[in-house]
């Protein structure tokens, strides 16, 4: 091994400067090219779906033009039919009024027990947090048939006040879970300086661990925002008529009526009801990208 | 709450005094308010996940009007019945094809975005993300009607280049094809970030010493990223592959299980028999055999998620 290394800045010192860089720039160029197949790749359904809600339906059913582009002029009949003729912005304030909801709960729940766990120890502190990270992991389609059972056992079948609790089973592990961690890298310093100045754990909770760990906060408010915005598997068992529907179920079902599927609607509907994460995503995209590799690297 | 501010006032000063039940006292009292702000949390635990998780097992040994006890009976009918059968076979080559593609594609696409600039690296990594921000259910949908036979847009474009249409919804094994493609779409860009965000954490010297040593990118990338990587893809992977068995958005929407079942995997076939049919023992009992093989990955990965805590420290 030894010999190899110690030959190799000797045999080719004058070719590797040129063809480094060439193979440099052929890396890069190659980057590029495969990057953009795979971008075309990841959003060519996004991009269908907006050509489609923007399309006539005059334009659709004539099946004579090439589906990805719009001939016949851009409209927005899609979206006022939407807005006017359906269910559609029922959905939607349902859903933000679940979203919500979940989000301040799990907020609350999640920042209080992961101050005491990521800070104070107690008896069985550790498993509590080892079991936190297990619930993380069960998938809502494991339980929604006995939470079905128990939902209408309290009388919150077919009521979106029945999404707002169980949604947070799907939030709050998760939450809890990255905000141990985010607790947890704050300097001891911080809270024994604010110990010896005589505070209290709730005015060293809002006064220091809020404050300091509030990009942590906040992806993991995003987390919450996105999961119970995208949940599909709760809705879909509870509830069934549609003025307690969520956008996600609403959209999927309630829009399709009969056989005659008014896809230009359709997709104005998901795209509508996509846009809210999309924009907080676009707004807040470290937040985002830091609440979802938090999960495997703290901790 | 205005009390323990007071009594932190006394009890701190004469900490360095440290006598043993004055500090017990002291550790007590922390470990309640402790305990007491993880009240919620653990009502939440085992309100709405422990106890329906043992209220599902003894669900799933009722009979079907839930009268009368039946133990295993449901489990037995469950593995007599062919379309069960087809349930798990259809469920682990989903998962095992899916995650292997979307971690395939994750770490290719992760290592195009490393080779990039800095400057540009973000907008790319922000546009490769989208499918991951579209909730699932939405952007299905926008795959069904792409899917779609006779206006859909692949069969178009199939067409203009030649090809003939494909049935691909309607034709069993095409079926399981698509809702394979859609759900490598929808994951690959989370393994990318992870991915992506492992790479960054590659200390830059190693590939130093390696260049000076005369590796090669592969030689480099098999003996320095891979076993930096190890633990992140182990844990991303299992993850996925628990997120991906039990998934249910895609088969439910694009196919409802169908043609002749399938497509069908254990969250939809036991939402068919749980909620469309009304036998939620049986369907209770079929989401329960999900059980075994995600507890195995999940034992897994809360061993990688601690190992790779004490390695960053």
């Amino acid at each position: 091994m030894s010999t190899i290394t110690a030959s190799v800045p000797a045999t080719k010192p004058m070719r590797t400067g040129a063809s480094l860089r060439r193979s440099r720039r052929w890396a890069l160029f190659a980057s590029y090219f495969f990057l953009i197949l795979f971008a075309i790749f990841f959003l060519a359904p996004p991009y269908y779906m907006v050509v489609t809600a923007l399309k006539t339906d005059g334009e659709m059913a004539k099946l004579a033009t090439n589906p990805w582009f719009i001939y016949d002029g851009v409209t927005l009949d899609q979206f006022r039919i939407l807005l006017y003729n359906t269910d559609f912005l029922i959905f939607f304030k349902n859903t933000i009024i679940v979203t919500v909801c979940v989000v301040a709960i799990t907020m609350v729940v999640s920042v209080l027990a992961a101050f005491a766990l990521g800070r104070m120890r107690f008896w069985g502190s550790s498993i509590l947090a080892t079991g936190i990270f297990l619930t993380y992991l069960v998938p809502d389609t494991l339980l929604f048939i006995p939470m079905f059972q128990i939902v209408k056992s309290i009388g919150l079948l077919n009521s979106y006040w029945g999404m707002v609790l169980v949604y947070p089973t799907l939030t709050v592990p998760f939450c809890t879970w990255i905000m141990i961690g985010y607790f947890q890298s704050i300097p001891k310093e911080l809270d024994e300086a604010a110990l010896i100045d005589g505070a209290g754990h709730m005015q060293m909770l809002f006064k220091i661990f809020i404050p300091v760990a509030l990009p942590g906060i906040i992806a993991a408010m995003i987390f919450a925002f996105t999961v119970s915005w995208a949940a599909f598997v709760y809705p879909m068992a509870f509830l069934y008529s549609s003025d307690q529907q969520v956008l996600t179920v609403g959209t999927v079902t309630s829009l399709i009526r009969g056989d005659v599927y008014k896809w230009g609607m359709l997709m104005a509907g998901a795209l509508l009801a996509a846009a809210p994460p999309l924009v907080i995503y676009a707004f807040l995209m470290d937040y985002y990208i830091a609440g979802l590799t938090a999960g495997a690297t703290k901790g | 709450m205005a009390d323990t501010v007071q009594t932190w006032g006394s009890t701190v000063p004469d900490k360095a005094a440290a006598k043993p039940n004055k500090m017990q006292k002291f550790l007590r009292q922390r470990s309640t308010i402790a305990f007491l702000m993880c009240l919620p949390l653990i009502l939440i635990i085992i309100c709405l996940v422990i106890y329906p998780a043992f209220y599902s097992i003894y669900l799933s040994m009722l009979n079907k009007s839930q009268t009368r006890f039946i133990g295993l009976g449901n489990f037995a009918f469950l593995i007599s019945r062919d379309t069960f059968w087809q349930v798990v076979a259809q469920s682990t080559i989903f998962a095992l094809s899916a995650v292997f593609f979307k971690a395939l594609i994750g770490l290719i696409t992760a290592h195009l975005v490393n080779n990039l600039p800095v400057k540009g690296q973000r907008k790319w990594r922000g546009m490769l993300l989208v499918p991951w921000v579209i909730p699932l259910a939405l952007s299905t949908l926008g795959w069904w009607w792409m899917f779609d036979p006779t206006n859909s847009a692949f069969n178009y474009t199939l067409r203009s280049l030649g090809f003939e249409g494909i049935p691909w919804l309607s034709d069993p094994y095409w079926a399981r094809f698509s809702v394979i493609l859609v759900n490598v779409w929808y994951g690959a860009p989370f393994f990318l970030i992870m991915y992506l965000a492992a790479l960054k954490s590659v200390p830059e010297q190693l590939y130093e010493a390696a260049s000076i040593d005369g590796a090669s990118a592969w030689q480099k990338f098999i003996h320095i990223t891979l076993p930096m990587m190890r633990n992140i893809i182990a844990i991303t992977v299992l993850f996925s592959l628990i997120v991906t068995f039990a998934n249910f958005d895609i088969v439910q929407i694009m196919t409802a299980g169908g043609p002749r079942n399938m497509t069908h995997m254990f969250a939809t076939y036991s939402f068919l028999l749980g909620i469309r049919s009304g036998d939620l023992p049986l369907g209770a009992a079929t989401s329960l055999f999900m059980f075994p093989i995600l507890g195995i990955a999940a034992v897994f990965i809360l061993r990688g998620v601690r190992k790779r805590g004490r390695e960053i420290g």
